[in-house]
């Protein structure tokens, strides 16, 4: 078992490798990091106030990533399916021996780990920050890794979305709505709407599917296991959706 | 090595392929013939297990292409219709790419990609990146990767499209070579490709396999096979023809351009028939230029079978007016 255990790694790793040199292979990647990395810059230091403030936390690093991760994620996962659908290459990549579910992990890992990499170089924030004050690091380490999960939720519908068309920018508005659904259902404003005419539960309820609502706890340094749950199971299901989306355009 | 049962496959209303059966084993190099939308790309989807039958079972080496998928996609290398490949990569890293699919690695890795370059001529273009060449180059990059693991069966769909002559001389050339030791199907629309290359064919229409023979045997089918075609100088066609239509085993004489066409009553009497014309001819006096048995056509074959009823009426009209 073993065996055949390292031979499905193997060729998942084979894929996700040929993805992500990929990226860099285009100009899409440094457009990509240099966007992210100059919004970033703004949202946190300009608009988040980080300044004025006067606190040593990433708070207002952190507060408006679900907005920044909502166009640009989207824009990393987009062409994952609908390039290789457009160009014909999915008829080769699944005619070699893989599993279905194996080459959309290998994917779907590769631009994740690019999505990775992108927060990783946003770590001058973290010098600036223990160099003015004296943070509690633990909660930005919380915060980084809601910061992942949240950019890999996203990532997985775009990835769902992407295998639906051979359009990109079908994929990409397509992503943007339902990421945005996911925000929207737990966005203070739109709960405060919400409790004027539903009732607690269902306004609880509603909120319970965004990312907003499990985002929150990752911000204030606390990792919990339900909002670990929800993550990995927006992911899991929008991959396991990917799948059923190109078994069934293979089924004709 | 290849197995097809009543393979069916339909898209919505549309039956793409409509119950086709046929092998193919070890040694063997099939052609598949067809108009554009006959089924030709479909089957052979279905066979490399890109997409799943509606109906019918194929294996490839006894291993079932839906069961067990995996086993039976490690037998196979599959050129894919319009040969895609990855254009941001170089030709190198994209070989590279596909041995690492197939589980290739070290010197076995080294030595795979050094043989598919070769064999298809592919050393100049190493390092070039996939966007930068020209048709033929990418054609010839996506059929090394189908090599590159020395696979058992080879599925190729229209493999010389897109080449010059030359190359499509290379590639019928290598895939007859290829033929010796592994089961080899390719789809063409090329039929001089079927006698260059294959070793058996299929024509296949709307979905169904409308002939299956060898490149001799489907000649055979052509109405032109075993007539027999003189030319005489000097002699009046005319006359020819009444004096050919005498001859008992001739079932009807037609004037071709500068000669005349005697066509048998039945096609077995085709030696036979050329050896009367020859008699004949030395009976009459006529300086004979030419005497021939005819093959047959296969265009004239593949046109018959797979043009609609009412267009083969019509054909055949535009035939006897001309």
């Amino acid at each position: 078992m073993t065996g055949a255990r390292s031979t499905s790694w193997k060729a998942i790793r084979t894929i996700a490798r040929r993805e992500l040199v990929s990226y860099f292979t285009s100009p899409v990647a440094y457009v990509f990091l240099v966007i992210f990395l100059l919004l970033t810059g703004f949202f946190t230091f300009t608009a988040g106030a980080f300044f004025e403030r006067g606190e040593a936390s990433l708070a207002s690093f952190f507060v408006w990533q679900p907005w920044l991760y909502l166009v640009l994620v989207p824009a990393v996962g987009m062409r994952l399916w609908s390039e290789e659908r457009r160009s014909g290459t999915l008829e080769l990549l699944l005619t070699f021996p893989v599993a279905t579910w194996q080459a959309i992990l290998g994917k779907f890992l590769a631009s994740w780990a690019f999505l990775a990499i992108a927060l990783v170089l946003t770590f001058p924030v973290i010098l600036t920050v223990n160099v003015l004050g004296d943070p509690d690091n633990g909660v930005i380490a919380a915060g980084y890794l809601g910061s992942l999960l949240l950019a890999g939720a996203y990532l997985a519908i775009a990835c769902m979305t992407s295998a639906m068309t051979r359009n990109q920018v079908v994929a990409f508005i397509l992503a943007v709505v339902i990421c945005l659904f996911l925000i929207l259902a737990g966005f203070n404003p739109v709960t405060d709407l919400l409790t004027r005419w539903a009732s607690p539960a269902f306004v609880d309820a509603v909120a319970g599917f965004s990312v907003m609502t499990h985002f929150d706890g990752f911000q204030k340094g606390v990792i919990a296991l339900r909002d670990l749950v929800f993550f990995l199971s927006v992911i899991g299901f929008a991959l396991f959706a990917t799948s059923v989306i190109i078994r069934g355009h293979r089924a004709g | 090595m290849i197995n097809i049962q009543n393979l069916v496959k339909t898209f919505g209303p549309k039956r793409a392929v409509d119950g086709v059966t046929f092998a193919v084993a070890r040694g063997e190099v099939l052609g598949f013939l067809g108009p554009n939308g006959a089924g030709k790309s479909t089957t052979m989807r279905m066979i490399t297990g890109f997409i799943p039958p509606t109906s019918g079972r194929v294996t490839v080496g006894g291993h079932d292409v839906v069961e067990e998928a995996l086993a039976a996609k490690r037998l196979i290398g599959y050129l894919p219709e319009a040969a895609p490949s990855y254009p941001d990569m170089t030709v190198h890293g994209f070989l590279s790419f596909a041995a690492d699919m197939r589980g290739l690695a070290g010197d076995a890795k080294l030595k795979a990609i050094g043989r598919v370059v070769e064999l298809c001529f592919l050393a100049s273009v190493l390092h070039q990146g996939i966007d930068t060449l020209s048709k033929g180059y990418k054609h010839r990059t996506c059929l090394a990767q189908a090599l590159i693991h020395d696979p058992d069966v080879l599925v190729l769909d229209e493999p010389t499209d897109g080449l010059d002559p030359n190359q499509k001389h290379e590639v019928r050339n290598l895939i007859r070579e290829l033929g010796r030791t592994k089961a080899v199907v390719f789809s063409t629309h090329i039929l001089e490709e079927v006698d260059a290359a294959c070793t058996r064919a299929i024509i296949i229409d709307r979905g169904r396999i409308v002939a299956n023979g060898t490149p001799d045997e489907l000649r055979g089918m052509s109405e032109l096979a075993g007539a027999v075609t003189v030319h005489a100088a000097g002699a009046d066609p005319v006359a020819m023809q009444d004096k050919l239509a005498g001859i008992a085993a001739v079932a009807r004489v037609e004037r071709v351009n500068g000669g005349v066409r005697a066509f048998p009553r039945e096609k077995r009497a085709a030696g036979e028939l050329a050896r009367a014309v020859a008699e004949l001819a030395t009976r009459e006096g006529w300086r004979l230029d030419a005497l021939r048995t005819e093959e047959g056509q296969l265009d004239e074959v593949f046109r018959r079978i797979t043009l609609p009823d009412t267009a083969k009426g019509a054909d055949a009209a535009a035939g006897a007016t001309a």
